[in-house]
This record gives structure tokens, C-alpha cells and sequence, in this order.
């Protein structure tokens, strides 16, 4: 336990310049914060560094981790019920409003011609492209285009190239780029507030008349 | 001139506010924008390059507490600003504030009154046109605060620009919205002098290397058509100790009529096409979608006949629900012979049609032809030499040509073609000028001498017997003249105005954008069409306790343009030191 606690700390501290509250419990006397009187709601926004240009101004913003350390979102007030899922529900809830993704996931399909399809799909590419564009920018994890010929060093990262086909002798190796991968620049999600359930994607409407 | 460290130049549109700065204690100042924080859903605040200057005004019921709090907020607020306004608002249009800026200078309504949402019903919690104003600028100061917590935006220079065609009356209200919001201290300027700093900016990294795209004797045409509205100045070069100087030489009037206003057009022409009723959710959906698709038609590089247009299912079923239909070529260039005609110089626009009992909304434009008022506007005043575009629509290239066309056909010299300047960011020039010119103030380039954009006058009704049914006729005396730059005062020696001491005194007050050889002091016999009634100006002399409450005494007039560009009136006693302000009344509104 304290194992893990120390090792939360050591990746929080380098990527984030905080600790996890477990970490509380081993400060010195005197040094432990008082306990935050509870808020209805608390803007999360720790990654909002107060005193930066307006450009470098983002939203909670997230830098991939090479290791599952830390958390995937910012510090959550005790009333917060942040287990790191918000984050994934706002991307989800970006690209449903941006893009109505999820409507189109979840609707049966097979009834609908193709041309029925196609063309509401446009609408839903536009949306959920631009919405990706802003929120989760994506880069080929290599360069070459698909089908080249591409070398692979030694020491390769094996989370980012995954080799297949005849996989004999030790690297460097050669062979064709069958798909050139995706990675994230940054993750930049909507400042929250832990105003609104977490667990809602899109809230039900209700039109009055 | 203050040593404040950033110059913040803020765009408040009719329907987008932008944001630009410039940092002075850089090595070499950049104009940078500043993307503005806003509610984009409840619960959800992310930074926009833009602010869209619509305003929610919730009933504390449909949204969960706290959902619109910003960062800045102490508390949940009842009025949301931005993107989520824009989009909830168009599904819930009766607590929707859109176009305050256009209300701000409508004097045909009491512009501090809380009267929007025009027309809602009575349990929504209404503002003043002044209001919402000043709550766009709340939002900023805010955003501002937040990301520069040791530079708060009430001790920077704060540029804020104002349509051209803004009447003494609405600058001053302007600048009381700024007051309201905690901006005490701003600096107006007029909008297309501010694209036309953004395009000088925007050649000056070169040393002026603007002066090889004009020459002395060139007329810059601004074009300026926005979402909401349409604003044209002409700007002069002319030579000055041996330098070449600029001059904004005359201003249009205020046309209510943009980009929205064609792409509303569109959209009723496709739904007209469409067997399905659509609900306001769907007809705002498809408004965008008909954008999209007038722009990809716009593409002078899109041979297509058509654009698809999709309106996708309300409810959860995206595809089944959604109805597909398409705009047309012809649609596109209806649109553009609609609003842009081929049109003869001198044509002028259409009169509304005066009808007894005029709806009081906003006077929206009776002719959508953006051509015919820019004829008018060159036939009253100068051949445009060149021209620089602004604002979304103009992004249209079909439509930047129709325009370069007709001042083509209606230039005097059709052998030198039309110079055409560009550069600059059709939709963040204004704002970005706006800093530019913060530069300029403080010495770095040159400046647009231009002064009060109309003459200013004080109606004088004329004493004659009362014969019932008829008004008595109007006089109008001069007391700023077309021109009169900022940071001077005109003294106006009368020898009929007497004010009562301890009385409240009150005046027409009427304006002109054409009468540019009145002089302070010229007195017009009989009121025409070519003078606009504002809202009356008026003062309390002095107070009942005076010791000499009741007297006549004889009063001159002053007026003085400020730094800021305001107009301020003065009566000043004349064998005496006393001298009182006259207030622009609002409440009372003119033209009724």
C-alpha cells in the first residue's frame, strides 16, 4: 500500500507539481491542511496555472503518461465523486454534442439505405472531426506513408509499433508501415464543474410549450 | 500617457465579441488574440477565440446550481454569456438576449430600461439594452482577471470599438456600460479605423511599407458587413508636411443588415422546399447547415450544382429522424443578386413603408440590397480609389467581386483599376486594430486624424403663436461641427439662450452625417431629412436653495469631444463661473 502511495506521489509530483490526498497522512504535524469545509460545487481547475498568457490558457489540459500513475483528471473536492471517469465522460459528452457520435453509435442501423446513412454521416463527420481536432488532436505515430517500406531500430518502443507477419532474428528490421498509428498530441478538456452529474453524457430534453 | 503594461483592444460586435493584446513590455510587441473562457454547456467552460454576444437569462430552475459559474464567480449566475447562450438560446428564444448592440443605439426606446428579450413575457427577468451591454464586458473583465491575475483589465488601456455610425448618444451609453461592468477608464474607437489600423499593423513590419500601396489622393473604402449589421467610412490620404497622412473623411449611417440576415434567407427558401415542419431546434440547424453549404457554393473553386443540407433527428435517432435536402446554385446566386445587385451609381434604398402603427423592434433594414446603401453612401460623398473588406460575409469572394465591380463602374477614372487591400483576418481585425492603435497612441505609427463623424445641434423651437395641429417648426443651431477632433471644445456665444437657476432645462438634440459645412454657431431655419433627432440632453441648473433660484440668466453653450470620443455639452453662465453638464435622457426616448 504505501508502495503505491509512493509511487502516486513520485508521478504526481512530475507531472502534475501536487500530491494525492493519501499522501495527507504522512505530512509532518503542523504541516497537515486543514480539512476544506465541504462546497456544493467546485470548479476543477488546477491545471489552470493563474498568471500565464491568455495563449497558453487551456482548459484542463493532459499530457500523455507512459505509466497508469496518475489519475486522468484534476484534483476533485471531497464532495467530488472524481474516480477519473469525468474526463472520459466529457470527451464523450464533446463529441456527442459536437458531433451527436453517440446518437449515431446507439441508433439500429441495418433499416436505412445507404444513401440514408451517407448522408447524415456527413453532418456527424463534420462535427465529431472538428471536435476531435480541438479536444484530442491526433498524430501518426509514424511518419512514412502507409504501405513504404520503414526500418525499425533496436530498442523500439513496442507500446508505439506493433510488429507482425514473420517476426524472426533481433532488430533492426525492415517491412511495409501497414497503418501508421495514432497518438495525442495533448488531451485539452472543458474546464468541469462538479455542478452537473458526472455520469450524464447528454442530459434528456424536455421542450415546453 | 499611462504606463500600463498591456493594451487590450476589445471587439464588441452585434453578434461576436473578440478580444486582442499586446503585451508593451515585450521586446518587440506583438498583437496577440485572447481566447475568451465561456460556458460551452452547464458544467463546461472552455476558452473560444471568440464570444458569441448572445445572453441566457435563466430562471434558476432548468439548469443544476453552479452549472454556469465561471472560475471568476463567487456563485452560480443567473445570466450566462457566449457559446451556450448562443445555442440553448435559440431553443428557448424567449430568454434570449441577442443584438444589444443594435438597441443601444435605436432611440426609438428607452435604452436603460430592462425591455430585453424584446417582447418576453413577463416573469423573465428582463435588462436594458445598457445591461446586456455591460455584461458582455463583465465577462471579459473577468476571463481577463483570471488568466492575468497580477494586470487586472480596469488598470490596462482599454480600446473598445463602436460602429461608426454610433450617435454621440449611444458612445456615451457605451462607455456607461464599460463603467458598469468596472472599466471606468476606455477609449472608443470606430470600427472600420480600427480594420484599417489591423491592415496598417499588418504592413508595417516592413518599415511602412503601406505608403507603397497608397498614394496622396487615394480613398479608402472600409467595407464592413458583419453578422448583424453593415458599416461603410471612406478614409482619405492626403500629404501633410511632406508625410503622407490619413483622414476618415465620412461615415455611414447604421444599416441593420448582415450575414445573418441572408443566411436566414436561405434557410426559409430551403425550408419552403421541405414537407416536414421543423421546430426551432431543427430551423437553427439547418440556418447552419445552409451557411456551410452557401460557403462551399461561394468557393469560386466548387463547380458543383449543389451543396447537401442535412437536418439530423431531434431525438436520439440521428439518421432516422434526419431530412435531407440540399441548396441549389441558383438558391446561392439569388441570394447573392438579393442582397448584392448590379446596381446604378446614385440608386438608393427603399424607404420602409410607413405604416401608422410601426412595431416598435428594432428598425431591421427595409432594403436587403448591401450595394444600394453603399451607392448612396459614395453618391453622397466620395469615389472610392480602394478598398478594404470586413467582417465574415465578405469572405465570399463572389461577393468581394460584385462589390470591386460596381465601385469599379462607378469610379471616374474606370482606367486605374480599384486597389484592393488585404491582410488582414476578416473576422479578428477589429479587435486586432484596436490594440494596434493602443500602439499607435502611445507613438509607434501612424494615425487617422478624424474626429466627430457628424455635426451636432440643439433644437430651437421658434416662438410663434400656437395654432392647433401644428407643431411649432424646428430650428437647429450648431454646436459641434462634422470633424471636431478629440480633445477640443467649441465655445458658442448665444444671445437668446437664458436658463431658469433651480430649474430642470431641457433640449432637442439632432445630428447630421452630411451637413459637413455648418459651422458652430450656423443656425438651420428649417429642420429637414437631413438631420436625425437623438435623445433629448438636459440639466437641472444649479439647485432650488440657489441664492438666485428663479432668475433668467444668460448661458453660452460649449461642447467638447474628449479623448475618450465622447461628446460633452456644457451651458456656462455667462458673467459668471458656473457651468452645467448636459445629460444625454435617455429615458425619454426621441422620436415619439
Amino acid at each position: 500500500m504505501r508502495f503505491l502511495i509512493a509511487l502516486r506521489c513520485f508521478f504526481l509530483i512530475l507531472f502534475y507539481k501536487r500530491l494525492p490526498e493519501e499522501a495527507v497522512q504522512f505530512l509532518p504535524e503542523g504541516k497537515k491542511p486543514a480539512p476544506l469545509p465541504p462546497r456544493s460545487a467546485e470548479l476543477v481547475e488546477a491545471e489552470l496555472a493563474p498568471g500565464k498568457s491568455a495563449a497558453e490558457q487551456k482548459p484542463v489540459e493532459q499530457k500523455p503518461v507512459e505509466k497508469p500513475a496518475a489519475p486522468a483528471s484534476a484534483p476533485a473536492s471531497p464532495v467530488s465523486k472524481d474516480d477519473g471517469t469525468r474526463g472520459a465522460v466529457q470527451l464523450l459528452a464533446v463529441l456527442q454534442r459536437e458531433g451527436r457520435l453517440l446518437d449515431f453509435l446507439q441508433e439500429e442501423i441495418d433499416g436505412y439505405s445507404d444513401a440514408q446513412i451517407g448522408a447524415a454521416v456527413r453532418d456527424i463527420h463534420r462535427g465529431c472531426k472538428k471536435a476531435l481536432a480541438e479536444h484530442a488532436p491526433l498524430e501518426p505515430v509514424m511518419r512514412a506513408p502507409e504501405n513504404s517500406q520503414v526500418r525499425v531500430d533496436a530498442g523500439f518502443d513496442p507500446s508505439r509499433i506493433r510488429l507482425t507477419g514473420n517476426i524472426v532474428g533481433e532488430p533492426p528490421f525492415t517491412g511495409t508501415l501497414k497503418h501508421h498509428g495514432w497518438c495525442t498530441a495533448r488531451i485539452v478538456l472543458p474546464l468541469s464543474s462538479a455542478a452537473t452529474d458526472p455520469t450524464v453524457v447528454a442530459p434528456a430534453e424536455v421542450e415546453l410549450s | 500617457m499611462s504606463a500600463a503594461r498591456y493594451i487590450v483592444g476589445i471587439d464588441l460586435g452585434t453578434t461576436n465579441t473578440a478580444v486582442a493584446y499586446v503585451d508593451t513590455q515585450e521586446e518587440t510587441p506583438r498583437i496577440q488574440p485572447f481566447p475568451i473562457l465561456q460556458i460551452v454547456a452547464p458544467g463546461s467552460a472552455e476558452p473560444r477565440p471568440s464570444l458569441p454576444s448572445c445572453l441566457y437569462l435563466s430562471s434558476g430552475v432548468e439548469f443544476p446550481p453552479d452549472a454556469l459559474r465561471l472560475p471568476w464567480h463567487e456563485h452560480g449566475p443567473l445570466i450566462v454569456g457566449g457559446e451556450f447562450a448562443r445555442t440553448h438560446g435559440a431553443q428557448a428564444t424567449t430568454r434570449l438576449v441577442s443584438s444589444a448592440k443594435s438597441w443601444l443605439c435605436h432611440s426609438g426606446v428607452d435604452r436603460e430600461a430592462e425591455i430585453l428579450p424584446w417582447q418576453a413575457p413577463d416573469d423573465v427577468g428582463k435588462i436594458s439594452p445598457v445591461e446586456a451591454s455591460s455584461s458582455y464586458l463583465d465577462h471579459i473583465l473577468g476571463a481577463w482577471n483570471h488568466a492575468f491575475p497580477h494586470a487586472p483589465l480596469a488598470e490596462q488601456d482599454v480600446l473598445l470599438t463602436v460602429p461608426a455610425s454610433f450617435d454621440a448618444v449611444a458612445r456615451e451609453l457605451t462607455v456607461r456600460a464599460a463603467t458598469q461592468a468596472g472599466l471606468p477608464h476606455v477609449t472608443l474607437l470606430e470600427e472600420p479605423q480600427a480594420a484599417f489600423y489591423s491592415w496598417l499593423g499588418s504592413h508595417q513590419t516592413r518599415a511602412d511599407d503601406w505608403r507603397r500601396e497608397l498614394a496622396v489622393g487615394d480613398v479608402v473604402l472600409v467595407c464592413d458587413v458583419g453578422g448583424g449589421t453593415t458599416d461603410f467610412s471612406l478614409i482619405a490620404v492626403s500629404e501633410a508636411d511632406g508625410n503622407l497622412s490619413l483622414e476618415r473623411v465620412a461615415v455611414g449611417d447604421h444599416i441593420l443588415l448582415g450575414g445573418d440576415n441572408m443566411d436566414l434567407a436561405l434557410a426559409h427558401a430551403v425550408r419552403a422546399r421541405l414537407d416536414a415542419q421543423l421546430d426551432n431546434w431543427q430551423f437553427a440547424s439547418l440556418v447552419h447547415s445552409c451557411r456551410a453549404a452557401k460557403e462551399q457554393l461561394l468557393d469560386p473553386a466548387n463547380p458543383a450544382e449543389s451543396a447537401p443540407v442535412v437536418v439530423l433527428g431531434r431525438g436520439s435517432k440521428v439518421i432516422g429522424g434526419s431530412i435531407k435536402t440540399e441548396v441549389k446554385r441558383a438558391d446561392v446566386e439569388l441570394l447573392v443578386d438579393g442582397f448584392f445587385p448590379a446596381v446604378e451609381l446614385g440608386a438608393k434604398p427603399k424607404r420602409d413603408r410607413r405604416v401608422g402603427l410601426r412595431e416598435l423592434g428594432l428598425p431591421f433594414a427595409a432594403d436587403p440590397a448591401v450595394t444600394r446603401h453603399l451607392s448612396a453612401f459614395v453618391g453622397a460623398h466620395r469615389k472610392a480609389t480602394a478598398v478594404l473588406f470586413n467582417g465574415g460575409v465578405m469572405k465570399g469572394r463572389p461577393l468581394r467581386q460584385r462589390i470591386v465591380e460596381m465601385l469599379d463602374s462607378w469610379s471616374d477614372s474606370p482606367e486605374d483599376d480599384l486597389k484592393v487591400l488585404t491582410g488582414t483576418d476578416l473576422d479578428l481585425a477589429v479587435a486586432h486594430g484596436a490594440a494596434y492603435y493602443g500602439l499607435v497612441r502611445r507613438g509607434k505609427g501612424v494615425r487617422i486624424r478624424g474626429g466627430t463623424a457628424r455635426a451636432y445641434y440643439i433644437g430651437i423651437e421658434s416662438s410663434m403663436p400656437a395654432v392647433p395641429g401644428l407643431s411649432p417648426p424646428l430650428k437647429a443651431l450648431c454646436v459641434a461641427p462634422f470633424g471636431m477632433e478629440e480633445g477640443t471644445e467649441a465655445e458658442l456665444e448665444s444671445r437668446e439662450l437664458g436658463l431658469v437657476v433651480g430649474e430642470p432645462a431641457e433640449f432637442r438634440f439632432l445630428s447630421s452625417t452630411t451637413r459637413r459645412d455648418d459651422r458652430v454657431g450656423t443656425l438651420i431655419e428649417q429642420v429637414d431629412e437631413s438631420l436625425t433627432e437623438l435623445a433629448p440632453v438636459s440639466t437641472v441648473m444649479g439647485d432650488e436653495k440657489a441664492a438666485d433660484a428663479g432668475h433668467l440668466i444668460p448661458v453660452d453653450l460649449r461642447s467638447r469631444v474628449t479623448e475618450i470620443g465622447t461628446l460633452e455639452l456644457y451651458c456656462v453662465e455667462k458673467n459668471g463661473p458656473r457651468k452645467w453638464k448636459l445629460e444625454y435622457n435617455v429615458r425619454e426616448s426621441a422620436g415619439e
